[in-house]
C-alpha cells in the first residue's frame, strides 16, 4: 500500500466538498450540515440530506463521496439493525462508530469518505465520534468535517466553551456552518440541523436567504486615507520596538 | 427403557412418536453421570465450582481442568463429556472474539450464551452427527453486571441465580435455594459453592475428588481467575467442618 490520495474521485463523481458539524451537549447532542453536492463546478444538487439515520438516536454526518459515504451508512444501518434484532437492545453510540470505522479503516485505499457519528444512548448518553479519512476513530466534545471545515477551526477553537445547553449548541453550529459556507466554495445552499436527545430527534432547517451574516467586505478604493498616528499611541496597548526618527 | 429397540433413537435427526427426540436424552444421561458444576451469581460477582471425579491415582493433580476461560471476563464449567467441554469452550472463544472484532467492546454473556446455544441445539438436527454430551454454566460480569447461564444438551439456555448441573445438582440445588445469593459476597459465595461440592459428594464417597474453584467479580477486577489458593484451602477446611455439623 502507497499512502492515500486524497483528490481521486472519478471524473464525474459526485463529491459532498463539504461542511458537516456536531457538538454534544448535557442532554443529547446537535448535528449539521450544509446542503451542497457538486461534480466538479457544477451542484448536483443544492438541498442535499447530509444528515442520514442509522438508528433510532444515531445519525451520521457525511462528508466525501457521495456514493461511497451512501453505500457506508446503509451497511452500518444494516448492522445496527441486525444488532438491535438480536441484542434485543439498542446499539450504543461507540458501537455504531466502531461498525463506520472497520469498514472506513479496512477499505480506506477504496474509499473517499470522512463520517462524524453523534447520538444518544442510555450508556453514556450523548457522544460524537469523528472518523476522518484514514479510518481512525476520536471521540471529542465537538467535531468538524469536508472542506469547509477547515476554514473554520480557529473560530471553533475561540468560540467553543465546555457546559453549553442546548439552544447555545445549536447557535454555534449554525454560526460555524454559515461562516464555513461563506468561505469554501464546495458548501453552501442551506443548513440542516438534528437535535438528538433521549426522547426524540428534532429536525431544524435554516433557508439559504436567512443563514447567519458577518463580515462580508466593504469597498475601500477611494476612501479617504485616515491620518497616521504615533505607532506608541495607537491606544491598543502595543509598545513600539524601535522607532524611527 | 421401554423406547429401546423401536429404532426411533438411532440418529438425533428422527422423532418419536410422542415427539421426543432420544438422542438428545441420552445426552441428558451423559451429563447426569458426571460430577456436580455449580454456579453461584451474587451481589458483586459469579463463583464457578467442580466437583472433578479423579479416576486415577496416577494422574497429575490440577490437570483436565472443567473450568475453562473463555474471554477475560468470562468463565466456563461443563459437566459430562470432558472433550465436549473442551470443543464448546474453544467456539465459545471464537464466538467472543468475533463479537470483539465487529462491535470493539466485551460481549455481554448473554450474546454468548445465546450464540452457543444456537451452536448446540444445530447438532440436535442431522443424522451424522451426535449432540454435545454436556451441560454447560456459563459465569461472568458484564456491563449488566453479574451473569450466570446454563446451556443444555438440546441447545436451550436459561438464565440463573444459582445454577447447578451433573449427579448432585439435586440436593445442590436444594442447598443453593437455601442460601440469600443476591445478599452474598463472592467471598462468602466461595466458602458456599465449597461446601455445597463437599456435601454432594457425600454419596460418591468412595471416588476421589478435586475441588475446582474460580471466581470473577469486584474481589478480581472483573477478570475471571482461579480462587487463590489461600482462600480456597480455607474454604475447603471450612467445608470439611461443615460436613462433621451437616444434619
Amino acid at each position: 500500500m502507497d499512502h492515500v490520495d486524497i483528490n481521486r474521485l472519478k471524473t464525474g463523481e459526485v463529491n459532498l466538498g463539504t461542511s458537516i458539524m456536531a457538538v454534544q451537549f448535557e442532554g443529547g447532542v446537535v448535528i449539521g450540515a450544509d446542503s451542497r453536492t457538486t461534480t466538479g463546478s457544477y451542484i448536483a444538487n443544492r438541498v442535499t440530506d447530509k444528515l442520514t439515520y442509522v438508528h433510532d438516536r444515531i445519525y451520521c454526518c457525511r462528508s466525501g463521496s457521495a456514493a461511497d459515504t451512501q453505500a457506508v451508512a446503509d451497511i452500518v444501518h444494516y448492522a445496527l439493525q441486525m444488532y438491535s434484532q438480536t441484542a434485543g437492545e439498542p446499539p450504543t453510540v461507540h458501537h455504531a462508530a466502531s461498525v463506520f470505522q472497520k469498514l472506513c479503516y479496512e477499505n480506506k485505499d477504496q474509499l473517499t469518505a470522512g463520517i462524524i457519528v453523534a447520538g444518544w444512548d442510555k450508556e453514556v448518553g450523548p457522544s460524537v465520534y469523528n472518523i476522518p479519512l484514514g479510518g481512525g476513530l476520536f471521540r471529542q466534545p465537538w467535531a468538524i468535517g469536508g472542506s469547509g471545515s477547515t476554514y473554520v477551526y480557529g473560530y471553533c477553537d475561540a468560540t467553543y466553551r465546555d457546559g453549553w445547553g442546548r439552544d447555545e449548541c445549536i447557535n454555534f453550529v449554525k454560526n460555524t456552518l454559515a461562516l464555513a459556507m461563506s468561505r469554501d466554495g464546495s458548501s453552501g445552499g442551506v443548513i440542516r440541523m438534528c437535535v438528538i436527545t433521549e426522547e426524540k430527534v428534532e429536525r431544524l432547517f435554516v433557508p439559504g436567504d436567512e443563514l447567519p451574516r458577518f463580515w462580508e467586505g466593504r469597498e475601500v478604493l477611494g476612501e479617504a486615507v485616515p491620518k497616521k498616528q504615533p505607532v506608541g499611541e495607537a491606544g491598543i496597548g502595543l509598545v513600539p520596538m524601535a522607532v524611527e526618527a | 427403557m421401554t423406547s429401546i429397540g423401536t429404532g426411533y433413537d438411532l440418529s438425533a435427526s428422527t422423532y418419536s412418536p410422542d415427539g421426543r427426540i432420544f438422542q438428545v436424552e441420552y445426552a441428558n444421561k451423559a451429563v447426569e453421570n458426571s460430577g456436580t458444576a455449580i454456579g453461584l451469581r451474587v451481589k458483586d460477582g459469579v463463583v464457578l465450582a467442580v466437583e472433578k471425579l479423579v479416576h486415577s491415582k496416577l494422574l497429575v493433580p490440577g490437570v483436565n481442568r472443567r473450568i475453562q476461560t473463555v474471554d477475560r471476563h468470562i468463565g466456563l464449567a461443563t459437566a459430562g463429556l470432558l472433550a465436549d467441554g473442551r470443543h464448546l469452550a474453544n467456539r465459545a472463544r471464537d464466538e467472543a472474539a468475533s463479537f470483539r472484532d465487529q462491535y470493539r467492546q466485551p460481549p455481554p454473556l448473554k450474546q454468548i450464551a445465546d450464540r452457543l446455544g444456537l451452536y448446540v441445539q444445530a447438532y440436535t438436527l442431522y443424522s451424522s452427527v451426535r449432540p454435545f454430551g454436556i451441560s454447560t454454566i456459563l459465569g461472568a460480569v458484564d456491563k449488566t453486571g453479574p451473569a450466570l447461564y446454563v446451556v443444555e444438551p438440546s441447545g436451550v439456555f436459561h438464565g440463573y441465580h444459582g445454577a447447578a448441573v451433573g449427579k448432585g445438582r439435586q440436593l445442590a440445588k436444594t442447598e443453593l435455594e437455601k442460601l440469600k445469593l443476591s445478599e452474598l459476597t463472592t467471598r462468602e459465595a466461595v466458602k458456599e459453592a465449597a461446601r455445597i461440592i463437599y456435601l454432594v459428594h457425600e454419596d460418591a464417597k468412595e471416588k476421589e475428588f478435586e475441588l475446582e474453584m474460580s471466581w470473577v467479580g469486584d474481589e478480581t477486577n472483573g477478570i475471571h481467575l482461579p480462587v487463590p489458593k489461600d482462600l480456597q484451602t480455607a474454604a475447603e477446611q471450612a467445608a470439611k467442618a461443615a460436613l462433621e455439623t451437616f444434619e
